[in-house]
């Protein structure tokens, strides 16, 4: 399949960024050092391109009950301006994706929504999308709009004062997972205050065409997608294909801790199976790890007890650029995942001490 | 880019440097160095150790990346850089300077195959 390529591909490559594939996208990975880039987005601000996610847009007179039965929590809470984070799962309860919802404006007096989920995803889940809004005879909508649309993340505790000074209005009232459209540098954008960092910040959806106007309208440092992966880990957030996967890492929203996305009292796709898994409890679940020893846990690498049997395997990891130790995310067997727990990390084949700990590893600043 | 290629020092492919002397120093290049981006950790033999030329003698991890170190030469290890061990970043401040690996007494015909800065050069542009 051929690769992918934001709209500022080219400004990009001119700054001299070096480029990675991820999810069939050739997005930057590194503009000036990943230290340089992930510092900035703690200490003050940095901008991210991350064009690469999916936009679904569903909308019309079912587009609630079809967006309800095919995430986990509840859509029907979210009124227009608000937007919530959710599981897509499988009739087993198998997370295919995470995704933010967004609650658009009423479109002809009907609900609309654009949903986010992870690169790559998106030929796929419009399918899924198309083929239960036939089985259901629903009266909805689905367009993949992923190309339409270039999306940028300002990130850190001075991105307010950064997004107030480009947009037409200051943005800084607007809450937590809310969003509205607003003017940047005169461009139509959809603002949201989300992001996949652990910092206060925006996430602001333009128009493909109108990217480099948006983009060179904020002074600040570039990021790309090796600080974006520093800072989600730090924070504790899955990345969806590394922390879990349908085909080669399946796991449900109970067992990635993500339990909170799950609302049992709607009717979704997999809320059965997720009913039961409630009730009986999981056998594995997700934790952060922190190395004690000298070194960097990295995905795939093996947990142990004290008696050197395994007990789970690591899904992500890094040294934290901000705690200056090796932190790691994956999965242990229950009775090891109380914080504090001695595991060790096999490491090239010898075995390093690390400590169960609460994630996230480094909390937000908001 | 350019990078560093210092004309006294010979290389490996693989993009280690040495110097010929007796002990021979041994290192990373300022290519390597950057292709790495931040270097956040550096396994190493001890003292005593005997490494062999074109084969891995420890381990370099980036933020992003994990390389087996190769080395240039045959022979005993004599002097560890231990700064690395709570300095890995040195390996990039200062890659043929403070950021140094190993120590090597060089065993007979240890100097076979390395590439001249020149040849290095041509690999890396």
């Amino acid at each position: 399949m051929a690769r992918r390529h934001p709209p500022l591909a080219d400004t990009h490559a001119a700054t001299g960024a070096s480029v990675t594939e991820f999810g069939g996208w050739a997005m930057p990975v590194e503009f000036d050092s990943i230290r340089v880039e992930h510092a900035a987005v703690r200490e003050s601000v940095g901008r991210f391109d991350v064009s690469h996610m999916s936009q679904i847009d569903v909308a019309g007179p079912d587009a609630t009950a079809l967006m309800a039965r095919l995430t986990t929590n509840d859509v029907g809470a979210l009124a227009p301006g608000e937007a919530q984070y959710a599981c897509i799962t499988r009739t087993d309860g198998v997370i295919l994706d995470d995704t933010v919802i967004y609650r658009l404006p009423d479109r002809d007096g009907e609900p609309a929504y654009l949903f986010v989920p992870n690169a790559g995803h998106d030929t796929q889940l419009t399918e899924w999308w198309v083929d239960h809004r036939d089985e259901w005879e629903l009266d909805a909508t689905v367009d993949n709009v992923t190309d339409e649309w270039a999306m940028f993340a300002v990130q850190g505790p001075d991105s307010p004062d950064h997004v107030a000074a480009v947009a037409d209005d200051s943005m800084t009232d607007l809450a937590r997972f809310e969003h509205r459209r607003s003017e940047i540098a005169g461009v139509d954008c959809t603002v949201a205050r989300t992001g996949y960092t652990g910092e206060d910040g925006f996430e602001i959806l333009c128009p493909a065409d109108a990217a480099e106007t948006v983009w060179s309208a904020f002074d600040c440092q570039p990021c790309g997608l090796g600080a974006r992966d520093t800072l989600r880990i730090e924070a504790g957030f899955l990345l969806s294909g590394q922390d879990f996967d349908p085909d080669s890492l399946p796991r449900t929203p109970y067992e990635a801790g993500v339990g909170f996305t799950v609302d049992l009292d709607s009717e979704f796709v997999g809320r059965d199976a997720l009913a039961d898994q409630q009730e009986r409890g999981v056998d594995r679940t997700f934790v952060g790890v922190t190395m004690r020893d000298r070194g960097v846990p990295r995905e795939g690498y093996e947990l142990v007890d004290e008696a050197g049997a395994s007990v789970g395997r690591l899904t992500s990891g890094t040294m934290s650029p901000t705690l200056n130790e090796g932190i790691g995310l994956g999965y242990v067997a229950v009775d090891h995942a109380d914080p504090g727990t001695s595991v060790g990390i096999v490491v090239r084949g010898t075995e390093k001490r690390a400590e169960i700990t609460p994630l996230p590893f480094r909390s937000t600043s908001s | 880019m350019s990078f560093d290629v210092p004309d006294e020092l010979n290389y490996l492919e693989s993009h280690e440097w040495t110097t010929t002397d007796e002990p021979a120093r041994i290192g990373i290049t300022d290519f390597a160095q950057n292709e790495l981006g931040d270097v956040v950790f550096v396994e190493l033999p001890a003292v005593g150790d005997e490494i062999e030329a074109g084969s891995a003698f420890g381990v370099i991890e980036s933020i992003k990346a994990v390389s087996d170190l190769y080395a240039p030469v045959s022979g005993e290890v004599t002097a560890v850089n231990d700064d690395l061990f709570d300095q890995p970043e040195l390996v990039n401040d200062d890659p043929f300077g403070e950021g140094w690996m190993l120590e090597v007494a060089p065993s007979d015909d240890a100097f076979d195959d390395l590439l001249s800065a020149d040849e290095y050069r041509d690999q890396t542009t």
